[in-house]
């Protein structure tokens, strides 16, 4: 069991921690999270006193760590950085049994032990062993990275964005492997990220801190129900349900779309479509609220010269609102008999156009990025 | 000829000799600068004063203490070859990733066991670089020990100016040019080696 009794630390004028409370129960697994600066990474690092509090006390099972040596302490708990920290002078097996050797375990007890984590991550002993850190790709040189952690057997392991310098796919992958692993040797894992995706997929209580303060302490699911404060609601945000659900019809849209009063005659209005190259147009009302569009052909099939552009309206285009869902709009547009949809504000005003060359370039900017137009 | 490699001999034991005592005070005082952080900017001072110290005043004033003989021009050399093996020492470890010494650290390693374990080994190639540039430049500085008695190819070089005998000059010069040639070789081969060794490249 972890305690912080009232834990402070400042750097000059800033505090970082600012009287923390908390506990963490055996077998636990504990993630702190919070923006930038709130002190999430020093509270892991007071744990195994690579940090020292100005004040207060944390306690590992009833005792107080100020009274234990900080270079004992630290063989007794894992440690896991987001750098990895492979040493680059030794070999895959020379890094696991790093802890075991400073613990002066003789090499019949470490070896097995390193045989035996290499095969509990899929990485054979024989093939893997004597390699070079440098010869691992990113995701293999982590797994080593937790299994220095664990050789030992600790019984508790931080980790420090362990994940962080990781391609998604190899993240997911290790994320599982780390809650396989935890649930398989029932650590307590104090685990640091700013992902709350990885935040509620490996927690089983999480700690949102913020300016050096805990704002909430609770389960994954407490978190997302009540959220204890804006600026929780705020960081899951982005997190709540799959990508893109977010967006609404005004995303895709062109904003820059031809509109013609109704009074409009016929023959200015197929030269206002000559310039611009396009082969039909927005119809709106004297208070300038959606009326219609009218198409190029129809002007040329019924119109005469001099007459109103009002009288020839069609009115097949889809609408919707700048709101609406994206999905919903996207099948608008599929089934769009003139291949276009008309967005409009709430008050029936014309925000703009959705065609699918401006569909495909907001969901490649969506996935990409910003693209050249 | 014959009466040469003696000389030459003598020259390479008094050189290995001094860098050799050298290579254990700087990299000593190397480690020293690097732990504790306010002696670092006097010691590298101090080696750097030492090296601006010429050459014939520096071995006079070792010759007060030391008198005539190889044991001053040693004392000299030691003195000279300081500089490179401190600053490429100091310049290895403070070049050590900060997530390393942060892992070591994290890892339950105590100082000494940083050093020896991860340290050392990261900054070798540079360190030995140091002991490399050492190790030529006193070559040739050996040759000045004829002047306060010592041995080496310092000797057929002065009798040389004294006789002016161009062919006597080039009898000692050219075996320290040739000596210090195939050592920067040999150890250029050898950094190399454990620089392409060092995992991290």
């Amino acid at each position: 069991m972890i305690e912080f009794e009232n834990v402070s630390k400042s750097y000059g004028e800033s505090k970082v921690l600012d009287r923390l409370n908390f506990r963490i129960n055996p077998g636990e697994f504990v993630v702190l999270i919070g923006p930038s600066g709130c002190g999430k990474t020093t509270t892991l690092r007071t744990i195994n006193r690579l940090i020292e509090p100005d004040g207060g006390k944390v306690f590992i099972n009833g005792e107080d760590i100020s009274k234990v040596n900080p270079v004992q302490l630290r063989r007794t708990i894992g440690y896991v950085i987001q750098q990895i920290g492979l040493f680059p002078n030794m070999t895959v097996e020379e890094n696991i049994a790093v802890v075991p050797k400073l613990l002066k375990y003789p090499k019949e007890k470490w070896q097995p032990i390193v045989r035996e984590l290499l095969e509990l991550v899929g990485m054979p002993y024989k093939e893997n062993a004597h390699k070079y850190p440098s010869e691992l790709s990113g995701g293999q040189q982590q797994r080593i990275g937790v299994l220095r952690a664990l050789a030992a057997s600790p019984p508790i392991v931080l980790m420090d964005e362990p994940f962080g310098a990781l391609d998604p796919i190899t993240r997911e992958a290790l994320q599982e492997e780390v809650k396989r692993i935890q649930k398989k040797l029932k650590k307590t894992i104090v685990f640091v990220t700013h992902d709350m995706d990885e935040a509620l997929r490996m927690a089983d209580t999480i700690v949102f801190m913020s300016g050096g303060k805990i704002l909430q302490m609770a389960s994954p699911e407490e978190l997302l129900q009540n959220p204890a404060d804006p600026l929780i609601s705020e960081f899951m945000g982005k997190h709540k349900g799959a990508p893109g659900a977010s967006l609404t019809a005004g995303d895709f849209m062109k904003t820059r779309v031809l509109k013609a009063s109704r009074k409009t005659q016929t023959l200015q209005s197929v030269e206002l479509m000559r310039k611009r190259d396009v082969n039909s147009m927005i119809v709106v009302n004297d208070d300038d609220t959606y009326a219609g569009t009218v198409s190029l052909d129809t002007i040329k099939a019924l119109g005469k010269a001099g007459k109103e552009i009002g009288d020839m309206m069609e009115d097949q285009a889809p609408i919707v609102n700048l709101n609406e869902d994206a999905h919903d709009t996207f099948e608008k547009l599929y089934t769009s008999p003139v291949g276009y949809v008309v967005v409009l504000n709430d008050d029936k005003t014309v925000a703009g156009l959705i065609t699918k060359t401006s569909m495909a370039k907001a969901m490649g900017e969506a996935l990409w990025g910003e693209m050249l137009s | 000829m014959s009466n040469l490699t003696p000389l030459i001999i003598e020259h390479l034991l008094i050189v290995l000799a001094a860098v050799a005592i050298s290579a254990v005070i700087g990299v000593s005082l190397g480690i020293l600068s690097y732990w504790v952080r306010p002696l670092d900017k006097i010691i590298l001072w101090v080696a750097e004063i030492i090296q601006t110290i010429p050459t014939l005043a520096l071995l006079a004033m070792l010759m007060i203490l030391f008198g005539l003989g190889n044991i001053t021009i040693i004392a000299g050399l030691v003195l000279y070859a300081l500089m490179p093996i401190i600053r490429n020492t100091y310049i290895g470890l403070e070049a050590i990733p900060a997530h390393l010494k942060d892992a070591a650290r994290g890892m339950g390693m105590s100082k000494p066991q940083q050093l020896i374990k991860i340290e050392i080994p990261f900054s070798l190639p540079l360190i030995f670089s140091g002991i490399k540039i050492a190790l030529v430049n006193s070559l040739s500085i050996a040759v000045m020990g004829v002047l306060i008695g010592a041995g080496g190819l310092g000797y057929p070089i002065y009798r040389g100016i004294q006789t002016n005998s161009l062919e006597r000059i080039l009898s000692g010069a050219i075996p320290v040019v040739l000596m210090a040639m195939i050592l920067d070789y040999l150890m250029t081969k050898m950094e190399k080696w454990m620089v392409r060794k060092s995992p991290q490249n």
